[in-house]
């Protein structure tokens, strides 16, 4: 149990070419943050800087209150689950989960004690003698996570450990390590490059884009209040809908749309502004708020509801309708976003404007 | 698939057939041979069914060797040929998989340099490099000793560069993994990669062992007295110059008792080896 800082953590592979450009967070005690981004954006090195594995060009990274920069990853306490696993192939699954204890010299008893009590929670008892190779993806992943439990660390570190399991499969997964979670208490880092993940796992998530930290804070607070065009559109499925426009007095041009600025906004607002509007935001006919109408270019039908897409100015608009209700492609179709769901962004900085 | 035609099928049988017989006559020969006597072998045709002398031929050989070649017994040459062999193909793997995982897994000034340098320079066959690699171990005194027949053989480019493939095909979060469980390098190593190249290993085993026991250029010039000879150079000494006969009968059965144990390697390593060139436990 520890609580993970990091003050400034930059990383370059040559000389002035930063891939981390200085990350600074606090992970509490006990609490499961979910780094998440697109791919290259540099969650997984940020990950394994904190794991040791890489090392860091400047800046600090301490776990329980001891900066471990120089530290080595077996003196850090800490515990990885890897994508592919890296269980060892030759050893059965209890000798794979036993070995960093075995490293340690820890008395056979108690070795035997913690992997049971390990393999109970993850539902190992019956494969113990197994190894890998005779083992499922989902299991593999099972053993992966026991090799971590066992070995009681201060923080566990999972590097997109879901990647490699089919979609039903990950779901479960998901919901099992919140449930162990719950019940361990363990500081953990998750990485991943899914938004679903990253919003059902984390107490709070470290929304990363081209290694920097764009955004930090509770997964429903991002998604409400976006700092970022890139927050914006990574966070929330499917994506939020941006429309760039031009300012023009008081309000933002799209096409042939005005959309007013809201008052607290106008005094810094620049000449390119992107107004960002939520499919789930928009909702069918003519009410309270701002109105659009386009005509049905195509529909994706999902079952519960369907994704309807439209031209409007020169952005695309989806819009999220019943299932049931489904338009016509060519129809003309009247919307209405809700009041005081529509974001503002700087087109030139991709900011969020803010009053 | 599934085809049918005849023609096809009798033809391929027919060059499968002469393959074999290729391969197999010299060898039926060398076996009828042996079992002959010296006046049946000199006979032209020589008859091609076996005779009576094959306990006689073979006792003679291992004991006491020919009578108007080398008097030198085979069976403490078949003793050198296997100390050789075992010493070569052990010796080539214990270095090769070691300065394969220097290479593989260390971050040190120059190693690829050091990587080509073995590469390039053991690529030369020893015939090559034979006269300084003679006075190397002449002026370390290894001639006529087990030393000076293993040592400078030990050496294998082609082992390390195996060994160096099988690693790079190894994930690197194996490694990781190990390092976050505590395990220092030579723990890894011991614990990890080496119960991974088990099968790598009984591979090399098999075709170094072989190519050990048929070294025939380097035991010539190394070893000067009878009690060295390994049985490759036995054959050789048997064969009388000059106007001088050789015993043909003796020298086949000396011939049989060299083809053997590479054989036997073969047969009993057989599924080890087949597992070990097709596939890999990861």
């Amino acid at each position: 149990m520890a609580e993970i800082v990091l003050k400034d953590v930059k990383k370059s592979y040559t000389t002035g070419v930063l891939v981390i450009h200085g990350v600074t967070a606090t992970i509490a005690d006990g609490e499961f943050i979910v780094i998440v981004g697109p791919s290259g954006c540099g969650k997984s090195t940020l990950l394994r800087m904190i794991a040791g594995l890489e090392t860091i060009t400047s800046g600090e990274i301490a776990i329980g209150g001891r900066v471990v920069n120089d530290v080595e990853p077996k003196d850090r306490n800490i515990a990885m689950v890897f994508q592919n696993y890296a269980l060892y192939p030759h050893m059965t699954v209890y000798e794979n989960m036993s070995y960093g204890l075995r490293i340690r010299r820890m008395p056979g008893e108690e070795i035997r004690k913690r992997v049971e009590r390990a393999a109970k929670i993850l539902e190992l008892g019956a494969l113990l003698e197994r190894k890998p190779r005779a083992l499922s993806g989902g299991q593999r992943q099972r053993v992966a996570m026991g090799r971590a439990i066992v070995r009681e660390p201060a923080a566990f570190l999972f590097d997109e450990p879901l990647s490699n399991l089919d979609a039903k499969l990950r779901v479960q997964m998901r919901l099992e390590i919140q449930k162990l979670h719950r019940e361990l208490r363990t500081t953990s880092i998750f990485v991943t490059h899914d938004q679903v993940e990253a919003m059902t796992l984390a107490d709070r998530m470290i929304v990363m884009n081209a290694g920097v930290a764009e955004q930090v804070g509770r997964p429903i607070d991002v998604y409400d209040d976006p700092n970022s065009l890139f927050v914006a559109g990574f966070i929330g499925s499917p994506a939020m809908n941006f429309l760039p426009g031009k300012r023009a007095g008081d309000a933002v041009q799209v096409g042939a749309l005005q959309i007013p600025l809201p008052a607290p906004l106008r005094a810094k607002a620049p000449e390119s502004i992107t107004v960002g509007i939520r499919p789930e935001h928009l909702e069918a006919g003519t009410g309270e708020g701002l109105a659009f109408t386009f005509k049905v270019d195509t529909v994706e039908a999902l079952g519960a509801d369907s994704l309807v897409h439209g031209l409007v100015g020169d952005g695309i608009l989806v819009a999220r309708v019943d299932g049931h209700a489904t338009p016509a492609i060519g129809e003309s179709l009247t919307f209405h976003a809700r009041p005081g769901k529509l974001y503002f962004f700087d087109t030139a900085t991709g900011k969020r404007l803010r009053p | 698939m599934v085809e049918n035609r005849p023609w096809a099928d009798f033809v391929a049988h027919v060059i499968l057939v002469i393959g074999v017989a290729v391969i197999a006559f010299p060898l039926y020969v060398t076996f009828i041979a042996s079992t002959l006597t010296y006046d049946q072998v000199v006979t032209v045709p020589m008859k091609l069914t076996p005779g009576d002398q094959l306990v006689d031929n073979y006792t003679q050989v291992l004991t006491a060797g020919s009578e108007k070649g080398s008097h030198a017994a085979v069976l403490p040459m078949l003793v050198n040929s296997f100390v050789m062999a075992i010493g070569v193909a052990v010796g080539k793997i214990m270095i090769s998989i070691i300065s394969a995982f220097a290479i593989v897994y260390f971050r040190f000034p120059l190693r690829n340099f050091f990587f080509w340098m073995i590469f390039v320079t053991l690529m030369l066959p020893i015939e090559v490099r034979i006269i300084p690699t003679f006075k190397v171990a002449s002026d370390l005194h290894l001639l006529d000793s087990y030393g000076g027949l293993i040592l400078p053989l030990i050496a294998s480019a082609t082992a390390t560069f195996l060994f160096r493939q099988f690693y790079l095909t190894v994930p690197d979060e194996l490694a990781e993994a190990a390092r976050i469980d505590g395990a220092g390098p030579i723990r890894f190593f011991w614990d990890v990669l080496l119960p991974l190249s088990k099968t790598n290993i009984a591979a090399l085993f098999v075709i170094l062992f072989i190519l050990g026991w048929n070294q025939y250029l380097w035991p010539l010039l190394i070893t000067n007295q009878e009690s060295m000879y390994t049985v490759v150079i036995g054959i050789k000494r048997m064969i009388a110059g000059g106007d001088a006969t050789s015993e043909w009968n003796l020298i086949m059965a000396t011939a049989m008792l060299a083809l053997l144990p590479p054989a036997l390697v073969v047969v009993l390593m057989q599924k080890w080896f087949v597992k070990g060139l097709v596939e890999t436990e990861k």
